[in-house]
């Protein structure tokens, strides 16, 4: 079986500041998300269960200088080789064209068995991409999967639908988004980590998946992005306990949502 | 004339959809069309009408069945191509935000998800939705022919239905069944929460020690009379079940009182919570960022405070 997991590597949000009301995204450092961790320990477990399966993490490079090092954490986790895509035009593309991107890239490797995306990115969590992709390559999708299991028809998969739980079941290929309740992706141990840099890695621009920049040009426009303004009255209450509780509820009936 | 034309697979979210595409649609100098899909078809149908919309495309396909997003994507496609719809909204429920993605490449269009709030400006929708994990609010446009925009569930507020009923149109969809099949479906763990709907909300989060100290909490809602939610972190430490997550994963809440018990105010989290009306925030750590969000704030360590407040509420 072959087995891709597209990740994207974000910009780590806890390290975001706002500055009137704009995102900083200076000498922020990209980081692997943990949708996408879960995505990759799914494989890596898909992969431990059905046997002679190849995990390969492919990703589209969207300003992160250190791209390599950031797949390395793919590859130290247990993936077998990574893709990965530079390409300026990647940088301010939007959802359809990194999907394009992504299904010429699973072309060009050869096609895979299951592809596994988490549920959203880190930083835009729109869910796009996977079922975008599973559409441009013409095969069924099974999003927000919570357990995988290979077998029946070629996988078995239960998703979380909020109040109750579908257990599906597929052929291959297929394309799959798992939810992150699905499993704690795993730590690599050292060890893994010194091998990872020699894992294979393969780099290529948008000409190597046979498209130009105008194939990947955003549908979207974003008009602005900046922080909601906060108009809260902030009062810090003074005193020990029994003064800091008695002023609050003095001030909760005030406002009417406690009854006197 | 264009359309828009609205869908979900939960009805509510669907009648909001409707009701609002309407006012939308009167602005825009377009119709507002329907699709009620599946078994349940007729009833939806009846409802959707009685929402505003002007037709509703009907299919009870037996494709349909288990609402498969590859079959679910291929009968919208067809129906926005029939109903000459220049704005899809479908709603951002789980079904709904798979579906969109899928059904915009369809119709090779651009999408948003997860939309909030959505605005006619310049004769054109503009769609808010939540970027940078909750940090920032991004509006967006779409500028393919055909837009997708996929809508948070109570984005809409709805009022009384109004007198008739829409034209009912059955389309020749011919849909292939999925390759995807519903082997059973099986409830979830844990009794039903509602916390979009609490009117007193209390979150607890890292603050707490020990997954046996949930009983202080648990006694202290009861006297306020309120629900518990919590953060991310106490779900994946299994303290709480997932129906107990409010913020960006989980609930986006809306109680006229929320009090948060030992959280730091990570965006993760504040963001499902800033539509409520009082916000009082206890921890230990007097610089810890919940502050930047509340209303009142006490510093102070939450097995000190606690008691205290449940005491204090009893009765109101």
């Amino acid at each position: 079986m072959k087995i891709i997991v597209p990740v994207k590597t974000n910009p780590d949000l806890q390290m975001v500041r706002i500055k009137n009301r704009q995102p900083v995204l200076e000498a922020v450092p990209y980081i692997l998300g943990d949708l996408d961790k879960n995505a990759v320990e799914a494989a890596l477990q898909l992969q431990a269960e059905a046997g002679d399966t190849q995990v390969i993490a492919l990703t589209l490079n969207q300003g992160n200088r250190k791209i390599k090092d950031t797949m390395k954490e793919a590859l130290a986790m247990g993936a077998d080789e990574a893709y990965i895509v530079t390409d300026d035009a990647l940088v301010d593309t939007d959802q359809a064209g990194k999907a394009l991107a992504i299904a010429k890239a699973i072309e060009t490797i050869g096609g895979a068995d299951v592809i596994i995306f988490g549920e959203g990115s880190h930083d835009g969590y729109s869910g796009q991409v996977g079922p975008r992709v599973a559409e441009l390559l013409g095969v069924p999708e099974i999003g927000f999967a919570r357990k995988l299991t290979p077998g029946g028809p070629g996988i078995q998969a239960e998703r979380s639908m909020g109040d109750f739980i579908e257990v599906l079941e597929a052929p291959l290929p297929i394309v799959i988004t798992v939810a992150s309740e699905i499993n704690e992706p795993r730590i690599p141990t050292l060890m893994n980590i010194m091998k990872a840099g020699k894992k294979p890695s393969t780099d290529w621009t948008l000409a190597d998946l046979g498209l130009e920049a105008a194939d990947v040009a955003p549908k979207n426009k974003i008009l602005s992005n900046l922080a909601e303004e906060q108009d809260r009255k902030n009062i810090m209450l003074e005193g020990d306990v029994n003064a800091q509780v008695a002023a609050l509820i003095d001030a909760l009936t005030r406002e009417g949502v406690l009854e006197a | 004339m264009a359309d828009i034309l609205v869908y979900s697979d939960s009805l509510n979210t669907a009648k909001e959809l409707a009701f609002k595409g309407k006012e939308f649609a009167a602005a825009l100098g377009m119709g507002i069309s329907a699709a009620a899909l599946g078994a349940d078809a007729d009833e939806t149908a009846a409802q959707l009408g009685a929402f505003g919309a002007d037709r509703v495309f009907v299919s009870k396909d037996a494709a349909l069945e288990g609402l498969q997003t590859d079959v679910v994507s291929d009968a919208l496609a067809k129906i926005a191509k029939e109903a000459d719809a220049t704005y899809v909204m479908v709603g951002s429920t789980r079904r709904g935000k798979e579906l969109a993605g899928r059904l915009a490449q369809k119709l090779g269009a651009g999408a948003v998800t997860d939309v909030n709030s959505v605005e006619l400006e310049d004769g054109k929708l503009v769609a808010a939705r939540f970027k940078f994990g909750g940090a920032t609010v991004a509006r967006e446009t779409v500028d393919t022919d055909i837009k997708v925009f996929a809508v948070m569930p109570k984005a809409f507020e709805i009022e009384d239905p109004v007198a008739g009923a829409g034209t009912v149109v059955t389309p020749d969809l011919s849909l292939t069944p999925s390759a995807v099949k519903l082997v059973e479906t099986k409830p979830k763990e844990g009794a039903a929460v509602n916390l979009d709907a609490a009117d007193r909300l209390v979150c607890i989060g890292r603050g707490l020690g020990a997954k046996d100290d949930l009983t202080i909490v648990e006694a202290f809602c009861t006297a306020l009379g309120g629900e518990l939610g919590c953060t991310k972190s106490l779900c994946d430490w299994e303290w709480l079940a997932e129906n107990r997550l409010v913020g960006l994963s989980g609930a986006k809440t809306k109680p006229s009182l929320y009090i948060s018990l030992g959280i730091s105010g990570q965006v993760q989290h504040t963001v499902g919570i800033s539509s409520s009306k009082v916000i009082v925030a206890v921890n230990k750590d007097d610089k810890a960022l919940i502050f930047n969000h509340a209303d009142y704030g006490i510093v102070g360590d939450i097995y000190d405070v606690i008691p205290v407040l449940t005491e204090a509420v009893k009765g109101k």
